[in-house]
């Protein structure tokens, strides 16, 4: 269980990197990638997942 | 007295002398606080002289606004929340060098996104890059713009860096309407929608906006007419904020193009004509202090405000290292501290003028300037016009117009007079350095008269003289 971010849909604003609480994001080539083995969907920190919610582009962000 | 401009190859170019400022203006707030004196976006007076740099440094955002989408850039084209390019702090800092040392009329700094320059991932950037520009350029200002929603949690910072004007936009004090503009925020943690967003959204303005206030900061807002939306509820909003001490209230045309796509853009939501902007911004500002010289820049903007230089400076062409001209800088401020005292002396002389003229209508009337406060721009290079109302009690700046056909690049094309004739709209006459025969034709054909006889003249004065006939104005040559 984690998440991705669709790499052609990333604006590279970095909002998902602050906001995620397990540091699972970096960025890599001007895009995000969140590194699939840190994320826990924010299961138990936050009601849901931060990137998602904080992301401006919407479907960005989406399940793996 | 020989004049220090040879160095400055640079000025002679943007900024021409200055111009003077007349009794009736009503664009101008109290330019004399020395807050702002020198900065372009809060003094109308400044802002021929002086230019000012968005630092793009904060991509993020916490709110997403249906008139902005951030994955649209085009180099030729000026909206907030635009860039081409996002940079490090590093990499900020080496821009702010490399412009202070092209540009010696920059005075003013800025943060102004292309998100929030105070959301969570965008405020420690916002801040470093102040410190460390507040450390190689203790003479410039500090400036930043935010939507409001993370303001009041950092209004301590800002004073500790010494920031003492911001700008802060607020559409909506009224969460139906706010619900509107504002799809969703994301706030602790969690992503607000609809009634919810827009009351969260508006309350941490409102205390963000008192609380820099009580913090001995000039706050400026910006609120976009959105026709429809907010247009009647804009005086509510310019009723509020006076109530909490703002310095300045700044009325924005929503820019609404579809190929932006934006929310706005893609419903074919209409951007607000230029009377629409024009009765809303009379309807608030009765006693208010607005600011009619603003173009609403990109956030990667370098230049004076009527143009952008922000391509030269991109970052495959930053010098290493800058080699900041102190003296330059100086030498620039006194040359605009005696332009300013002549434009002054030329204020009282158009005044003069205005008054042989007491008892004509008022006159609606256009200049072209490339800066300085100067009638000194070739119609045929002008992007942008400035409209003034002149009668014999004084000039008032209505605003400027802009005619630039940004995404084909295009000047001086045939298609392009349509947009300028509709820029020039209601105007009677327009005052350029030069015209030449084909457009002045065509102007004259839409009624409008081109006229170069007040060529370099200050734009007060000319316009007085041109209203109290006192030179014929000149045919022109082609």
């Amino acid at each position: 269980m984690a998440y991705k971010i669709i790499a052609s849909m990333c604006t590279g604003c970095g909002a998902c990197e602050f906001e995620c609480p397990n540091k699972a994001i970096k960025e890599s080539d001007g895009v995000f990638i969140i590194k699939a083995d840190k994320c826990t969907e924010c299961e138990g920190a936050f009601d849901t997942p931060q990137c998602a919610a904080v992301c401006p582009v919407d479907d960005t962000c989406v399940p793996a | 007295m020989s004049r220090p401009v040879v160095t400055l190859a640079s000025i002679k170019r943007l900024s021409e002398p200055e111009r003077p400022k007349i009794k009736a203006s009503s664009s101008c707030a109290s330019a004399s606080d020395p807050r702002i004196a020198d900065h372009p976006c809060y003094s109308e007076e400044a802002h021929h002289y002086f230019a000012r740099m968005h630092v793009a440094v904060a991509p993020a955002c916490n709110i997403q606004c249906n008139y902005c989408n951030r994955k649209f850039d085009c180099a030729n084209e000026s909206r907030p929340g635009v860039v081409s390019e996002k940079l490090t702090v590093e990499e900020g800092l080496q821009k702010v060098l490399a412009v202070a040392a092209k540009v010696p009329q920059m005075s003013v700094v800025g943060i102004a996104g292309p998100g929030d320059s105070l959301a969570g991932a965008s405020a420690p950037k916002t801040f470093a890059l102040f410190k460390a520009v507040r450390a190689a350029l203790p003479d410039v200002k500090l400036c930043l713009s935010t939507n409001g929603l993370a303001l009041a949690e950092h209004v301590p910072q800002l004073q500790e860096l010494g920031i003492d004007h911001i700008t802060v936009t607020l559409n909506a004090v009224d969460a139906e309407v706010g619900e509107k503009i504002y799809p969703w925020i994301f706030w602790q943690g969690r992503r607000l929608t609809g009634r919810e967003a827009a009351q969260t959204l508006l309350e941490r303005q409102l205390l963000g906006i008192e609380k820099a206030v009580q913090a001995g900061m000039l706050v400026k807002i910006n609120s976009v007419l959105i026709p429809g939306i907010n247009d009647d509820h804009l005086p509510l909003v310019h009723k509020a904020v006076q109530e909490r001490g703002v310095f300045l209230h700044n009325i924005m045309p929503l820019i609404s193009n579809p190929e932006h796509g934006t929310v706005f853009g893609l419903a074919g939501q209409p951007a607000p004509t230029n009377a629409q902007l024009e009765s809303v911004q009379e309807a608030c500002g009765i006693d208010a202090k607005l600011m009619r010289h603003c173009r609403q820049c990109r956030a990667d903007a370098v230049g004076m405000l009527g143009e952008d230089r922000g391509q030269e400076f991109t970052s495959d062409k930053l010098p290493a290292q800058a080699q900041i001209n102190h003296e330059a800088r100086h030498l620039y401020r006194s040359v605009v501290a005696e332009e300013r005292a002549d434009r002054k002396a030329a204020a009282l002389r158009a005044d003069a003028a205005l008054a042989l003229a007491a008892h004509s209508p008022k006159r609606r009337v256009a200049v072209c300037t490339k800066g300085g406060g100067r009638i000194n721009e070739h119609f045929g290079h002008a992007r942008e016009f400035r409209l003034y109302d002149v009668d014999a009690t004084g000039l008032s700046f209505v605003g400027v117009r802009r005619a630039d056909n940004y995404c084909q690049g295009g000047w001086g094309e045939d298609d392009n007079m349509e947009a300028i004739l509709k820029a020039l709209e209601g105007c009677e006459a327009v005052l350029v350095s030069k015209i030449g025969r084909c457009p002045k034709d065509e102007l004259a054909k839409a009624g409008i008269d081109a006229v170069d006889g007040y060529a370099l003249s200050y734009i007060e004065e000319g316009l007085s003289n041109w209203y109290a006939g006192l030179a014929l104005p000149a045919r022109i040559s082609a």
